[in-house]
């Protein structure tokens, strides 16, 4: 089985550096090295270091690139300048998120996508099916490592200097050609670093040199989800809508994209469900499919390392979302008593 | 910290990955290191109430790191006569001390004679070989 799943270029790093190694979306993936809680912490408190290659790369360019995104997209890529990225969802006729992306605006006309692993051949075939003449749409995956380094020092530790969040600009770190993104998906300060695969064992070493904590996936998902970032896949969908999700703020929908009028008209009418974030008020820790009474369930739940509680997301009736309304969950059997917060779960000092 | 790999010699073992170390009529009952490792850091322990009757090879309570959830089976039968608190306040304890300041409950023996069943170190190590 392992046979078949891909390896990034730090495959063997991570492998000497002791992590624990699993299957992820199709990859072999660290989910841990010295432990979740512990990778965790480095982040919320100094500086960590993912390895997200296996995330995929689709460039966009021509002079109709533009035109071919903005009906694909949900974000108006008018509102960004070369040398600024975007958060968008590519979405399917019936306004469901086939994907959630980060789009980079390299020039004029021309994009680079950073789109899920799991998603990343649905994407790519979705809009090359739908390229328009003057627009190509190219994977170039297997081109480019992806590393996020992530927290409160990350950027002094690399010896960078500060920048607008959802900028980016070319760069080199400790010799290496880099493109810094002011990207992340933790909640803290930082940037994901975009370099060639050949250059990505010397770019790694030269990030743990420099202090960076190597983090697992494990922490990323406790990260993003005290960050109340939706997961693809998890809280996020084909089958889910961008205002349900309380993504709306991410949908032109006076621009005219792919389902606009489905999401035109839910947010006319009001979703039906709405997607909150929520605190246990019990010791209990919320799993992905648990049900809520009155008709919810958990769509990604976890224990919080720096609240040291239950933390989740997931769908409830819309007259059940505002803030402070009391959930009860189903943990196994087990009725246990959480409430709606506000986003995000956790936000860091300053 | 998290401990290091060890399987006392005192103590006997059930396939689950749980330990028992018994004390006349009485046993304390714990996961090993195998089980707290795999785990990874324990966030949670659910425990059973204090009078409550365990069954040999059923689940008695569960435990949970941030990943994933793992019923303990309990690999003795008996009624609990006196459960942690400091794991239940501290499930981290079990990773830094599994056979000491990690133990989980202690219980009465209903049945002193399912003692013998039990592996012994050498054994559980024959299993952990095998897995």
């Amino acid at each position: 089985m392992s046979q078949t799943l891909l390896r990034t270029p730090l495959h063997d790093r991570h492998v000497e550096l002791g992590a624990r190694m699993v299957p992820f979306a199709g990859w072999e993936m660290p989910v841990q090295y010295e432990g979740v809680i512990q990778e965790h912490r480095a982040v919320r408190t100094d500086a960590g270091v993912f390895d997200v290659s296996h995330m995929g790369e689709v460039m966009v360019e021509g002079p109709q690139a533009t035109a071919l995104l903005q009906s694909l997209l949900s974000n108006d890529l008018e509102r960004i300048a070369p040398g600024e990225a975007q958060y968008t969802l590519l979405t399917n006729e019936r306004g469901g998120i086939i994907d959630d992306l980060i789009a980079y605006r390299l020039g004029d006309c021309r994009y680079l996508l950073i789109v899920n692993a799991s998603n990343r051949d649905t994407d790519f075939r979705w809009m090359k099916e739908r390229e328009i003449r003057g627009s190509d749409v190219t994977d170039v995956s297997d081109e480019y490592a992806l590393l996020a380094v992530q927290g409160p020092r990350a950027i002094e530790r690399l010896g960078l200097q500060p920048a607008k969040a959802f900028t980016f600009a070319e760069e080199t770190v400790d010799g290496v050609e880099v493109m810094v993104n002011r990207t992340g998906y933790t909640g803290e300060d930082g940037c994901e670093l975009l370099c060639m695969s050949e250059d990505a064992v010397a770019l790694f070493d030269a990030v743990l040199a420099r202090g960076v904590a190597p983090c697992g996936l494990g922490a990323r998902d406790t990260l993003r989800l005290e960050a109340c970032y939706p997961l693809h896949g998890n809280d996020i969908g084909p089958d889910t809508d961008p205002i349900s999700a309380a993504l709306g703020w991410t949908c032109a929908l006076g621009k005219e994209f792919t389902g606009v009028e489905v999401v035109r008209r839910v947010k006319e009418d009001g979703p039906a469900r709405k997607l909150v974030p929520f605190v246990m008020e019990e010791k209990a820790v919320p799993r992905q499919h648990m049900a809520i009474g009155g008709g919810g369930e958990v769509t990604s739940g976890t224990h919080s390392p720096m609240l040291d509680v239950g933390i989740g997301m997931g769908y409830v009736p819309a007259t059940m979302a505002g803030v402070g309304t009391e959930l009860k969950i189903d943990v196994r059997g087990k009725t246990r008593t959480a409430r709606v917060v506000k986003r995000p779960i956790y936000e860091r000092e300053g | 910290m998290a401990a290091a790999e060890s399987y006392p010699d005192d103590l006997r073992y059930h396939e689950e990955h749980d330990w028992a170390r018994i004390d006349g009529d009485e046993a304390v009952l714990g996961i090993t290191w195998f089980a707290a490792d795999a785990l990874g850091e324990l966030v949670h322990f659910e425990a059973p109430a204090t009078g409550a009757t365990v069954t040999k090879d059923a689940s008695y309570g569960e435990v949970e790191s941030v990943k994933a959830v793992s019923d303990l089976i309990a690999p003795l039968s008996g009624e609990v006569l006196e459960v942690n608190q400091k794991v239940v306040d501290a499930p981290e304890t079990v990773n830094e001390d599994p056979y000491g300041e990690g133990w989980l409950i202690r219980i009465r023996l209903s049945d002193a004679s399912e003692v013998d069943a039990l592996l012994d170190v050498s054994a559980y190590k024959n299993v952990l070989a095998e897995s």
